[in-house]
């Protein structure tokens, strides 16, 4: 069963992860206050649609996602809305969101939406069912599920790929969720594949979670799964070995397929999804149920009880970490996600979000402080560990130089940010860090590039219609003065032969070759526009705005010499 | 960033740069070692003193470029290159020798660069090849295997003696020879190499001394290999190569050339395969580059041997190829993830603006 095929590198991090393991999934109580930031998701934070004072029910929405990528957040418990206030959110900024407030009643009255049967549901249906239930990914990444399902337009996918390979240390929440809830994870794949069109459906889980396997296996070889499923399902064990779960390195790892440097999954025919997030469609679907809980690794040597907690979005993280009997003069760093990508928390008074995956409360032996950073030596130990293909060391020198072109050359954007470099630097650089501060600033650059050029072609057009006006104005003067003119000359026919020469009749012949010559250009500007423009709508990449600009302003120079060009011909014609 | 570290869990992999340095520093122990155990006391008086000014001209500079020095000086590296250029200079160097040779190495080579990781030059090689060139007379009087205590060798006080300029020359001329691979350089033209070794032309033993010490400072370097501190890629290339151009030469006129095994053994090629080349600051980077890089040392080295003017070439191949790291890099990426096929060099930028208007 255990196909082998590799990406290069990667590393065996102690893997922590017993502690937490060990214990059954438990529920948190109910909170008796939830803080829901409006954005807990990739894209645009969500509008309010409610008001202080307002009661809602658990599974209301209380705020709508706004433009194409963004969620629907829900009331997470019963109760009334008390204020809409800035709050501090789990970030690695440490900041302060737009975050609502419910003050719970104890009822936990449920609103939930009409339950589909998905067999029997359009896609259409389906997807928009997603979207309403505010369903994103909940492996960390939190991007709107349904965006990816609606992918199918633009991709053939052939391969639903459900990530259970958790292969960050201390993290179990996965694979509590696939021993727990196996057939609603299979169901919600099931589910998935039929949306983005799939033909079979492969789980890739590492071997060290035999229990999470064992459940799987049992689920899968029952009698009812031909019903639930529509498509072949294969089960993949892989070898323990960080970053595995990274969805470029599992598609790898399972398929032998790459994706291409700065592509998707999808651009080889594979979805990815997370076992939370399966179990949160399913349950969307199926149930009716809005996202409005996660599963929660609580784990560090500063807890007597770690184990994984189902929690209501919104609680505050320190009760549930007194659920979980922590020691809080123990704790020297509190993490959120893992201990490899997740992000130092500043404090406990933060809500569980729907990123929230881990909660490590860790003493200084365990996570004890990073080093002083020392210089690079070159020594190749992150060479050796990058799992994409990327040689950290020299990124490093031109990401520490400003070097960004140096750097984009050494593919700086391939890299994925996984932190197995700076697991491995004898010099302690975090070299992670280094990367994603000047992606960040590259991207800034190319942001504030475009924009100066953008406001360069609206300047243009501007000009270029100022010029074209003047054309034409001049056109009708010379068209009008040589009417006059004509008029005078008809009147004087009989008197006077000779005209004297016009300034403008002697150049007039080049004139009118030179302005032909300029129509001529300013035509193929025109279709050159069009061209682009055309290109970009069909594809859908390249700023359509910005290239309309540029059409308007071809066609304003095109009309401009196509005045001066008749004008010339008037005077011209009125000379002979 | 990863807040998880390898060098604060249990690893076999030495994971943090003082104590990679320091495992390099135990794995010259076997050699010199050996180097004493042949050639006397002066091989223990360059390593110490060569060691000391490293750390203290180290010190000196960090206090001028106000970094901070403790930290600094913990990487051992300054203790490392007073250790590789002690042991390459003949034994028992006059102390001024030592001194000009870790000027080069510690201030102009290394920390005018900027310190550890900025040197684009191997500093002990640098300082090595200032002193080569600068005084070849010294720098060719290599001890005479009489071993620590030989009767005709030099004491400890006879060599502390040398080493502080008290010697008169031609005391010193009595414990002196000339090293394996610079008597067969100057093999008159005419001699086969066979009968030139038949006449015994170097103190009983320098040949076998030689051998030994190169096998001490393969035992140290495959410590290296095995704890990991460095990557066999270098090493073997650079032997590779040099076996492989040896052996073509031996082929074709083994009366002229010496001996692969001589090549091999005879000089300090495996000294700088497995402590010089191997220096990652000055090396090239990916794996397909450390190959290239090795490759040409170990050819150079047998270019310059056999057609240069000086007896050994480590020093020259070694920053010859120093030279070519920045091209060597650029053409030898790995194909990264996602890439059909890996990049190649720098390709000029086309500005697609400019083409247009």
């Amino acid at each position: 069963m255990a196909r082998d095929f590799d990406f290069p590198g990667g590393i065996h991090p102690p893997q922590r992860k017993q502690a937490s393991a060990q214990e059954p999934l438990r529920q948190a109580p109910l909170p008796s206050r939830v803080v829901l930031p409006l954005k807990q998701h990739t894209g645009a934070p969500a509008e309010p649609c409610v008001i202080p004072g307002q009661r809602v029910r658990t599974g209301e929405c209380i705020a709508i996602a706004q433009g194409m990528i963004s969620a629907n957040i829900h009331a997470s418990i019963s109760g009334e809305i008390r204020s809409l206030e800035e709050h501090a959110v789990p970030h690695p900024s440490g900041g302060k969101a737009p975050c609502l407030i419910i003050d719970g009643d104890g009822q936990d009255e449920w609103q939930r939406l009409p339950s589909l049967d998905w067999h029997q549901t359009d896609r259409d249906a389906l997807v928009e069912r997603l979207q309403q239930a505010g369903v994103v990914g909940l492996g960390g990444a939190t991007f709107p599920t349904q965006i990816k399902t609606c992918s199918r337009d633009d991709h053939s996918i052939d391969t639903l790929i459900v990530n259970a390979a958790e292969c960050e240390p201390y993290i179990t929440a996965d694979d509590l969720t696939l021993r727990t809830y196996a057939p609603d994870v299979v169901e919600g794949a099931g589910l998935m594949a039929l949306l983005c069109g799939a033909k079979r459906i492969v789980i890739g889980i590492e071997d060290d979670k035999p229990e999470a396997l064992a459940a799987l296996e049992a689920h899968l070889h029952g009698t009812d799964i031909g019903n639930q499923v529509d498509v072949p399902i294969e089960l993949t064990v892989i070898s323990t070995r960080y970053p595995s779960g990274g969805e470029k390195q599992l598609v790898k790892r399972l398929l032998n397929r790459e994706v291409p440097s700065r592509g998707l999954p999808i651009d080889v025919g594979v979805l990815c999804h997370n076992p939370g997030t399966l179990r949160a469609a399913i349950r969307a679907v199926r149930d009716g149920e809005p996202l409005v809980s996660r599963i929660i690794t609580l784990t560090g040597a500063a807890l007597h009880q770690p184990g994984n907690i189902e929690a209501r979005l919104g609680t505050p993280m320190h009760a549930l970490l007194a659920q979980a009997g922590w020691h809080e003069a123990a704790v020297s760093r509190l993490v959120m996600g893992g201990p490899l990508m997740g992000f130092e928390l500043s404090q406990a008074d933060l809500p569980v979000v729907k990123a929230s995956n881990c909660l490590i409360a860790a003493t200084t032996e365990e996570l004890p402080a990073q080093p002083p950073e020392q210089p690079c030596i070159r020594c190749g130990a992150c060479e050796t560990a990058c799992p994409a293909g990327l040689l950290p060391q020299q990124l490093y020198w031109h990401t520490r130089s400003h070097d960004h072109d140096k750097a984009e050359l050494f593919n700086l954007f391939d890299c994925i940010e996984c932190g197995a470099c700076d697991f491995v630097c004898p010099s302690h650089i975090p070299l992670a860090q280094y990367f994603r501060a000047a992606k960040d600033s590259i991207r800034f650059r190319h942001h504030e590039a475009r924009k100066a050029e953008h406001a360069r072609h609206r300047f243009e057009l501007r000009q270029a219609r100022t010029e074209r006006e003047a054309a034409e104005k001049e056109a009708r003067r010379q068209a009008r003065a040589a009417a006059v003119k004509r008029k005078s000359r008809d009147r004087s026919a009989g008197e006077r032969h000779e005209t004297t020469l016009d300034t403008s009749q002697a150049t007039g012949g080049d004139d009118v070759k030179t302005l032909r010559i300029a129509q001529a250009a300013a035509k193929a500007a025109v279709r050159k526009a069009e061209k682009a423009l055309a290109r970009a709508s069909e594809t859908g990449d390249g700023d359509i705005e910005d290239l309309e600009v540029q059409l308007a302003t071809a066609q304003e120079n095109l009309k401009a010499t196509e005045s001066r060009l008749e004008a010339a011909r008037g005077t011209q014609e009125n000379a002979q | 960033m990863s807040l998880m570290h390898a060098s604060q869990t249990a690893a076999r992999q030495a994971s943090d740069s003082g104590r990679l340095m320091g495992w390099v520093i135990t794995a010259t122990l076997p050699g010199i070692v050996m180097l004493t155990w042949h050639f006397g006391w002066g091989v223990i008086t360059n390593v110490l003193l060569a060691a000391v000014m490293g750390v203290g001209l180290e010190t000196l500079v960090l206090r001028l470029r106000r970094r901070p020095v403790a930290t600094t000086l913990s990487d051992n590296s300054a203790l490392v290159t007073g250790i590789l250029l002690g042991a390459s200079l003949p034994p028992a160097s006059p102390w001024w020798l030592l001194l000009v040779g870790m000027t080069m190495a510690i201030v102009v080579t290394k920390q005018l660069f900027g310190g550890l990781g900025h040197n684009p030059f191997n500093p002990a090689m640098a300082g090595y090849a200032l002193l080569l060139v600068s005084f070849p007379v010294d720098m060719t009087q290599w001890a005479a295997p009489h071993g620590p205590f030989g009767a005709q060798a030099p004491g400890v006080i006879d060599t502390l003696a040398h080493v502080v300029g008290m010697t008169p020359q031609d005391a010193a001329d009595t414990w002196t020879g000339a090293t394996a691979l610079d008597a067969f350089r100057n093999k008159p033209e005419m001699l086969m190499a066979s009968e030139f070794w038949a006449s015994s032309p170097l103190p009983e033993g320098t040949l076998a001394a030689w051998y030994s010490v190169s096998l001490a400072w393969l035992a140290g370097g495959l410590l290296l290999l095995y704890k990991r501190i460095i990557d066999w890629h270098i090493p073997v290339a650079l032997i590779g190569s040099l076996i492989v151009a040896a052996t073509l030469l031996y082929a074709i006129d083994p009366s002229h050339y010496g001996s692969p095994l001589f090549h091999l053994l005879g000089g300090a090629t495996l000294f700088g395969a497995f402590f010089i080349a191997t220096d990652p600051v000055s090396a090239a980077t990916s794996r397909r580059g450390k190959l290239l890089y090795g490759a040409g040392i170990g050819l150079l080295i047998m270019v310059i041997r056999t057609t240069g003017a000086y007896p050994d070439a480590v020093a020259f191949a070694v920053l010859l190829m120093n030279f070519s790291v920045p091209f060597i890099d650029y053409y030898t990426q790995p194909r990264a993830y996602g890439h059909s096929r890996p990049r190649r060099g720098i390709k000029p930028k086309i500005d697609h603006d400019e083409e247009s208007s």
